[in-house]
């Protein structure tokens, strides 16, 4: 069959999947679209993260002033504890498989992803876990309070002695949610191997492919770990085994090593899509072609490499011997490399273009200006002399805020403004995003800057009272923190209003280059179905003129005639 | 005038749910997941010799050390049913079905038989789960291992039924392909489990 100009009602067509509603309340049940179970995913991650965002609130609440006046000590412990839990597990793992999820199909031309019920089933454990979570908070005792990284012997503490407690439903919480992930994973990897375009091969493939494909990679090797070492804890709470307890023979450093033999490398999984995100959208952006294509794509497998090699620098005080120091603060400094080939990289392709500063982009140069500083104080950070002096202070904090609010956070704000567009059919509201951008990143900064200040005075973290010499800095971050609060205000408001009374948005709004810009907006639900375009050329090809794809004007007529 | 490239010609296997035509992925999202499986174990293993290398005592009071021959015959039993697997996938691929189904079936005999050779040896050892850090090892690397075994056993009770579905094997041998992997990396793992928890004792 060759048609002599593409049916515009073939691209204008939705395909619901038989059986599931085509209107709002497919969003609610078992859908196995992945453009359905993005939004599910991304909706979800915004509600756990204004319930992440309101216990971080009430600890800013508490630290305004020097005393424990707020709350009870026990309840800050458990304040913590589920603040970092459900922020990294329920906001970031879920916010970034949405974008997986509406992503990786449309940029490499697939109908769907590999296993659609298998994607489906993954999402539908993250609101069975985030309920477990918030259940301990009702359970005798209180939900988990032992840090998000629940360190044995402290962890297995039960006083109550209850089999249902708080530490009990976090690590069951946890597990399910490696299981999600890795379902996630395998999806996810299978996909990019085998389903992407004809003509598309890796190194025409968009850099946030790359990305995703490292960051799953990381998932599939390193949360099997984490989740061995999860049911050995269990089995030493609630059977009394002793993996971990000295007092039966057992190493209590030995879940240390399990936990972050994943925990380290799923900061790579966090931040590498956002690279992925921020190569996508300077090249748009900017009006040129990424600077480095090949070196940003290999570096993503670099540090998939060196980051399975690191997780020791979080031990440095744990007793290790010196050779492991000596050995992973160097693996650790050489992930300066690859990272740093980015960031040049990024500086390159801005270096000259015609910048637009609309809300994607300021998102993404304030995501890469936090990076950079996160990035210094993760080099000073895994010097160990700086690391023993530093350990379990607020430098510390600060640090990792600034990679994971700072940039990784703002990162997927740019990428939700970014496709807004593309997956609602609607565009944003642009003074409402910056509004939001403004206070996000002076937010971000009053919050996060006084961190290190205090460290390097010597505050210790997870602690509700500290010296009154601590208070002018602790002020300057709570009010940092209550800024950021506000800040999700215009944000909420901009995706809810936008979606519903926004104006329609075209099909390539940013006159960006990528199969996701060859579809309507929003997209079908079998993407391009059977006209899957042959691509002939990298992505980037911006100023250079060379067409994407093979007939190319005939996809762009047949939009416009839709 | 231009043209619009279609579909690939020919027949490609659907895959249900209204989704277009595309073949199955299921062998590639298998393997990629018998991967990251395997990755459980290893830090399972890594416990073992860490634990055990470094311990001042390692064996509960009691205990001079464990028995091996009697686990040794168990484990030539679980390593020829890899063999017996490899035959049925063979009988398969000659479409001769009542062949694949009876090595498919031996091959499940003898899994269950080594789950047999486990059960009892569990119940004559004097420690428990509790029983310091090597009871709850032992059990824990052997349990979980078992808990693999019997998974195997199911699923390939379950392409024992679907071969009796008409037409089934137009598509099916994925399924069984990807459950021979498994068989195999069950039985590969068990003879690294064997290595650690028999062969070194000293």
């Amino acid at each position: 069959m060759t048609l002599t100009s593409l049916d515009p009602g073939i691209l204008k067509a939705s395909h619901p999947v038989p059986g599931a509603p085509n209107n709002w309340k497919r969003f609610f049940s078992f859908n196995t679209d992945a453009k359905v179970i993005g939004i599910q995913y991304i909706v979800t991650s915004l509600f756990f993260l204004l319930v992440g965002g309101l216990l971080a609130m009430i600890m800013r609440g508490e630290l305004i002033t020097p005393e424990a006046d707020l709350v009870d000590r026990t309840v800050y412990n458990a304040l913590y504890t589920m603040h970092g839990t459900i922020m990294l597990f329920l906001f970031m793992f879920p916010v970034l498989n949405g974008l997986n999820n509406l992503l990786i199909p449309c940029m490499i031309g697939a109908p769907d992803m590999a296993f659609p019920r298998l994607n489906a089933a993954a999402f539908w454990l993250v609101p069975v876990f985030g309920v477990i979570l918030m259940a301990s908070f009702l359970v005798p005792g209180g939900p988990a309070a032992s840090g998000w990284w629940s360190y044995p012997p402290v962890s297995l503490q039960n006083p109550l002695g209850h089999l249902i407690n708080g530490e009990a439903l976090w690590i069951t919480a946890v597990a399910l949610s490696g299981v999600s992930s890795i379902m996630g994973a395998v999806n996810f990897v299978t996909t990019i191997l085998r389903m992407r375009a004809p003509g598309m091969t890796f190194f025409r493939m968009p850099i946030f492919c790359w990305t995703a494909l490292s960051a799953q990679t990381i998932q599939l090797i390193g949360l099997p770990a984490l989740t061995g070492g999860a049911v050995m804890l269990l089995f030493d709470l609630v059977a009394g085994t002793s993996f971990y307890r000295p007092e039966g023979g057992g190493d209590p450093v030995l879940y240390q090593h399990f936990f972050w033999f994943y925990s380290h490398p799923a900061v790579y999984v966090i931040i590498l899509p956002v690279f992925g995100i921020f190569s996508e959208l300077f090249p748009v952006h900017a009006r040129k072609p990424l600077f480095g294509y090949v070196f940003v794509a290999i570096a993503s497998l670099v540090i998939v490499g060196l980051s399975l090699v690191v997780w020791v620098h979080h031990m440095f005080p744990s007793g290790v011997p010196q050779w492991m120091r000596d050995l992973f603060m160097v693996s650790t400094m050489l992930i300066a490399v690859p990272t740093g080939i980015k960031v040049f990289a990024w500086l390159g392709t801005l270096w000259g273009g015609k910048i637009q500063l609309n809300t994607p982009m300021l998102f993404s140069l304030g995501g890469l200006f936090n990076f950079v500083f996160a990035g210094v104080t993760g080099i000073m950070l895994a010097t160990v002399p700086v690391d023993i002096h530093v350990n379990n202070t607020y430098f510390v904090v600060g640090h990792f805020h600034y990679v994971i609010y700072g940039a990784a956070t703002m990162g997927v704000y740019a990428a939700i403004y970014h496709w807004f567009p593309k997956f609602t059919g609607h565009m944003y509201f642009e003074g409402l995003g910056k509004l939001h951008f403004l206070l996000t990143f002076v937010g971000t900064n009053l919050n996060f800057f006084p961190m290190h200040p205090l460290g390097l005075m010597g505050m210790p973290r997870r602690v509700s009272s500290y010296d009154p010499e601590f208070a002018f800095w602790n002020v300057i971050a709570s009010l940092g923190g209550f800024l950021l609060g506000v800040s999700i205000i215009p944000f909420l408001l901009n995706l809810v209003s936008s979606w519903v009374w926004g104006p329609k948005a075209p099909a390539n709004p940013w006159k960006a280059i990528g199969l996701e810009w060859l579809l309507p907006s929003p997209p079908p639900a079998e993407n391009f179905e059977d006209n899957v375009p042959t691509v002939i050329s990298g992505p980037y090809g911006y100023g250079t003129g060379k067409p994407l794809v093979e007939h190319q004007e005939a996809y762009e007529r047949a939009l416009q005639e839709a | 005038m231009t043209t619009l490239p279609t579909a690939p010609p020919g027949p490609t296997p659907t895959h249900g749910e209204g989704h277009a035509s595309h073949p199955s992925y299921t062998l590639t999202g298998f393997i990629i997941f018998l991967c990251s499986e395997s990755v459980i174990f290893l830090a399972f293993f890594a416990a073992y010799a860490l634990l055990k290398s470094t311990a001042t005592s390692w064996l509960p009071p009691g205990v001079e050390g464990l028995e091996w021959r009697t686990p040794l015959q168990f484990t030539v039993v679980l390593v020829s049913s890899s063999g017996t697997i490899a035959v049925a996938e063979h009988f398969l691929g000659k479409k001769r079905l009542w062949a694949f189904r009876g090595f498919l079936l031996l091959t499940m005999a003898m899994g269950a038989l080594f789950l047999y050779g486990q059960a009892s040896e569990w119940s004559g050892l004097s420690f428990g789960f509790t029983t310091g850090t090597f009871g709850s090892l032992f059990y824990l690397l052997t349990g979980f291992h078992g808990l693999h075994v019997a998974t195997g056993i199911l699923l390939m009770g379950l392409m024992l039924g679907r071969s009796f579905y008409p037409d089934n094997y137009e598509k099916g041998e994925q399924g069984v392909i990807a459950v021979s992997l498994f068989w195999h990396f069950v039985d590969v793992i068990w003879v690294l489990l064997f290595l650690l928890l028999y062969a070194w004792q000293a």
